[in-house]
């Protein structure tokens, strides 16, 4: 597998792994993983916890060795180089500050070990823009979580790594901070031009901050790219499940080729759905299965009785809404599609109609273009948090 | 001076006690009467008799006769006059045994908080086992293994250690049993658990991603131990250090089992004044003066290692 | 900056491996080195439990016997004096716990007056040299005309094994979260249960520790024991008068029986503390 994002113009350093794996035991972390990162990105490793981003993201610090495979970091290969001999910086989870020295020295830890003298003035510089000049002779344990997150950053930026690497650097943080410190973080990035390497299992924060993201699932890359590609075209159920969440209807192809819109046609339960044969990632024949799916926000809800006030050439699905959740900005309903499961739908609160309530016979709409097709060899539930928690019991059982 | 109350861990930060002067009377009275019997038990069979050492040690007078408070501080000089001796001998083999515990114990407590992985709880055992043993058996066992014509003596002796070593005073001869070498031999080995536990303990809460972190910020791993590792340590340094050197300084027993007439420290002295010479006047005094001067060097050592501020 | 350096390392991999190999080791070495000094005695006690010695002194190896574990009473008194050790062990063990877990609850729970005295109480018999305690306590029996013996003893002994119960279980019932009996008593519990159910079971391994303490302390304590026992001899003290007038085998053989026995019941405890976790 390679993979690679696209290329970015920048003063930092790009990050090349060659086959890179790590096994433990006769458990392997990561397969065998080819990636780059282009210089100055900002790219993301998505994934649950266990998938193996943390240990791809240590082995690119030199804090773990690789069993087989090369780290290059703009072009020199790095694999047998201690961390100390790397230009390249992590921000811990957790943050990992010294508690014995107070901020200005957790600052100034790198440039002293560098043998440079008069750290002073940058250090200085460096808490400004991380706006805790006043903090600089406090211990970490005075400062509030954001604040020791800004020093882990300022500890790392210092050293003006080629690549900064985070590691679930604002896990610690409530949300609101968080969604605070996502925007600061990406402002950074921006303001120096450095590659940022970031390792999250928050797909929001992944979309978010970074050009790039690498979904990773079982010590895999499944599929890597801008966020808005991702979540608009995922290429595997994982994907599509783990980034938001989809409807996925199992479907057989009914007539695959030949159709002068070049859709494929296809055949859930009574209903005829149409799918762009260029948004089928699985091979289609006639005959054959594949899984439809849409986004819920995609899809329009009509009472049964308006019915015939639809559009000609969308697609269309019957159900019943069994539950219905208003959450503010939209109502957020739960529709038993006969013969093909449970259904959700995303209805922005404009204007709400009144009949649509628990029990109410209606009818799913959307735009075929809107529609994915993925292989249906794959489990439906991959990536959602019933899956995460079939995995969590094998575990425990192992 | 709470660092050195190891062998148990130190506490958390504490649960917030209640504050019992806000409580009724009868609740009020609850921590007074679980600290009664404990706390009066220490005040009649530890605090009183220090006081009576007090007196004792300005006292004169014979066995016949009895002794009689006489404020007699005279005691106290000709205590250190003609004793002064086995004193600096005290000071000197317990710095030495506890400079060497430091040196031992290090890389053991370093052993079992980084590197032991699974074997951690099997080396934990073999430090705490010989506690098991009788302490005056193993000590003993020690004038075994350094026998006269014994297999370390004679390692020793081809390997010239001997020659340097009484070159330097701390052997004579061909043998090691009777020599300084021997009680301080004796001494580091019998206090070296006091000195690995509370390193280990401080070790261990040393979060591993620092040393990560030091690593990633161009720290080698030398350096890493210099500014990070022993930095966090040093509470578990102090209390080792304390815990090793003031039973060292009043130790007698290896002197005793290990030494000869010349390696006698003040431990010694004052267990003959007291129970062989019946001196009680001057076994007070130099007690005092013993307690003294281990209170005083504690306190300054506190002092300067700057421990009181670490977290 | 950091560029310098990155290009000197590549060069001195191949070579010297074995110094290589010696450097990443040397804590590892030197820590096991360590291990083996403070293990050697021990076996030494052991190995010589079955020697034969000629004469009265058991320092040097002779032949191989087992005639100290055939008969580990056979010297006069030897028995005699284990007992009593193991007698004034225990009662001061309980002694000390009791009277030290009260100390530690009230002042881990409780904020009152004199405090700081108090805990300045238990900290000073820990930081004081084991001598000066003993001989000011004899001062003190000696002027009161009380008789040293068993007594004497075994208050001395709880004497100082009360300051490590205390610091024991303070650190235990301290790092306790004071919301667990908040929890216990908005689920119905008064507080005594409150007490029975949750605190104590919490402060159960602090306790534990204490006493283990306490009890190897005294059965252990020389110095202490020395200057308080009158003519009444406990097992230290045996051992020291046989240095003076010669050491039967039986003393190497009661040392190793207690030195597997506390391996053996160590051992036991890990096995059965990890079993609950797995079903």
């Amino acid at each position: 597998m390679t993979h690679t994002a696209t290329p970015q113009s920048s003063s930092g350093g790009d990050v090349r792994l060659h086959g890179i794996s790590k096994t433990y035991g006769s458990f392997t972390a990561v397969h065998p993983l080819d990636l780059t990162v282009p210089a100055g990105s900002f790219f993301a490793l998505l994934g649950a916890s266990g998938c193996g981003k943390t240990t791809t993201l240590r082995m690119i610090a030199g804090l773990e060795d690789p069993t087989t495979g090369t780290v290059e970091l703009s072009g020199q290969d790095v694999t047998d180089l201690p961390p100390y001999k790397r230009q390249v910086n992590t921000v811990f989870q957790n943050y990992a500050l010294f508690p014995h020295l107070d901020i200005f020295e957790n600052v100034a830890f790198g440039l002293r070990r560098r043998g440079i003298k008069s750290v002073k003035k940058q250090v200085e510089e460096m808490l400004d823009l991380v706006q805790l000049g006043p903090m600089a002779r406090r211990k970490p344990q005075q400062l509030s979580g954001g604040q020791q997150q800004r020093v882990a950053v300022a500890r790392a930026l210092i050293n003006h790594p080629q690549v900064l690497l985070l590691d679930e650097p604002l896990g610690a943080l409530d949300l609101k901070l968080r969604r605070q410190m996502q925007l600061e973080l990406k402002r950074i990035q921006t303001e120096v031009g450095i590659t940022f390497v970031h390792v999250t299992h928050d797909q929001e924060e992944a979309m978010t901050m970074a050009d790039t993201v690498a979904v990773m699932n079982g010590g895999r890359v499944e599929q890597l790219g801008a966020p808005a590609d991702l979540y608009e075209n995922p290429g595997t159920t994982f994907v599509a499940n783990f980034l938001g969440t989809s409807n996925l209807i199992e479907a057989e192809v009914v007539e695959a080729r030949g159709r002068q819109d070049g859709d494929l046609l296809l055949k859930a339960g009574d209903a005829k759905l149409r799918l762009p044969a260029e948004r089928c990632s699985a091979a289609a024949r006639t005959g054959g299965k594949v899984l439809a799916g849409v986004r819920p926000e995609k899809v329009s809800l009509a009472h049964a009785d308006d019915a015939g006030s639809i559009a000609d050439g969308r697609n269309r699905l019957p159900g019943r809404i069994k539950d219905a959740s208003f959450i503010g900005v939209s109502t957020q309903y739960v529709i038993d599609a006969a013969g093909l499961g449970e259904l959700a739908v995303y209805e922005q609160n404009i204007e709400r109609d009144g009949r649509l309530v628990p029990g109410a016979e209606v009818v799913l709409h959307w735009s075929p273009g809107h529609t994915f097709g993925l292989d249906a060899d794959q489990s439906l539930l991959a990536g959602t948090v019933d899956a995460d928690a079939g995995a969590d019991l094998d575990e425990e059982a192992a | 001076m709470s660092t050195t109350e190891a062998p148990a861990p130190p506490a958390e930060p504490e649960a917030e006690p209640l504050d019992i002067r806000k409580a009724p009377t009868r609740k009020r009275l609850v921590p007074y009467w679980l600290l009664l019997p404990g706390i009066l038990w220490l005040l009649v069979f530890f605090a009183a008799p220090l006081v009576y050492q007090a007196s004792t040690s300005i006292q004169t007078g014979s066995l016949e006769d009895g002794f009689k408070v006489t404020w007699h501080f005279a005691t106290y000089l000709d205590a250190i006059a003609e004793y002064w001796p086995q004193f600096l001998r005290s000071v000197l083999y317990a710095g030495t045994a506890t400079a060497l515990c430091l040196l031992l114990g290090y890389p053991l407590a370093y052993l079992i908080a980084f590197k032991a992985g699974r074997w951690r709880n099997l080396v934990m055992i073999l430090v705490i086992a010989p506690f098991f043993t009788s302490f005056l058996i193993r000590t003993l066992a020690w004038k075994t293994i350094l026998a006269d014509g014994g297999p370390v003596v004679g390692v020793l002796n081809s390997l010239h250690v001997l020659d340097v070593t009484s070159w330097l005073g701390l052997t004579e001869g061909q043998r090691v049993l009777a020599t300084p070498l021997a009680v301080v031999c004796g001494l580091t080995y019998n206090f070296l658990p006091f000195m690995v536990l509370p390193l280990y303990t401080s070790l261990e809460r040393i979060d591993p991603r620092l040393h990560e972190a030091a690593g990633d910020l161009y720290a080698r791993p030398a350096t890493t131990f210099r500014r990070v590792t022993f930095p966090l340590s040093m509470p578990g340094v102090v209390a080792g250090t304390l815990l090793t050197f003031i039973p060292a300084a009043g130790d007698y027993i290896n002197a005793e089992l290990l030494g000869s007439t010349d390696q006698k420290m003040i431990g010694n002295v004052i267990q003959s004044q007291f129970l062989r010479v019946l001196d009680y006047p001057t076994a007070a005094a130099l007690s005092f003066i013993l307690m003294a001067a281990i209170l005083t060097m504690v306190t300054i050592y506190i002092r300067k290692s700057g421990t009181e501020d670490l977290v | 900056m950091a560029a310098s350096d990155t290009t000197a390392t590549t060069a001195g991999r191949a070579p010297n491996r074995g110094l290589r190999w010696l450097r990443r080791n040397l804590i590892t070495i030197a820590g096991l080195c360590t291990l083996a000094y403070l293990v050697l005695p021990n076996l030494v006690v052991m190995v010589f439990s079955f020697n034969k010695p000629n004469g009265r002194f058991n320092y040097q190896w002779q032949r191989f016997s087992t005639d100290g574990w055939t008969d580990p009473c056979g010297v006069a008194d030897l028995c005699g004096s284990l007992g009593l050790s193991l007698q004034i062990a225990v009662w001061a063990t309980l002694g000390a716990t009791v009277l030290g877990t009260m100390i530690a609850f009230a002042l881990a729970r409780y904020r009152f007056r004199a405090r700081s005295g108090v805990n300045t109480l238990i900290f000073l018999p820990m930081a004081m040299p084991e001598v000066v305690m003993a001989a000011s306590l004899a001062t003190l029996f000696l002027n009161m005309g009380i008789a040293f013996g068993f007594w004497t003893i075994l208050i001395a002994h709880i004497m100082f094994c009360l300051s490590f119960v205390v610091t024991a279980v303070k650190a235990r019932v301290m790092s306790m979260d004071p919301r667990l009996e908040q929890a216990a008593q908005d689920l119905y519990a008064s507080p005594a249960q409150t007490f029975l159910r949750v605190t104590l079971p919490i402060a159960a391994p602090g306790i534990a520790a204490g006493a283990l303490l306490s009890f190897a302390l005294s059965f252990d304590d020389f110095i202490i024991t020395n200057f308080n026992a009158g003519s009444t001899v406990t097992f230290p003290m045996f051992v020291w008068g046989s240095a003076q007038r010669g050491t039967p085998v039986q003393i190497n053989v009661i040392g190793t029986a207690m030195f597997l026995v506390a391996v053996l019941c160590v051992v036991v405890g890990q096995l059965a503390g990890k079993r609950p976790k797995r079903s």
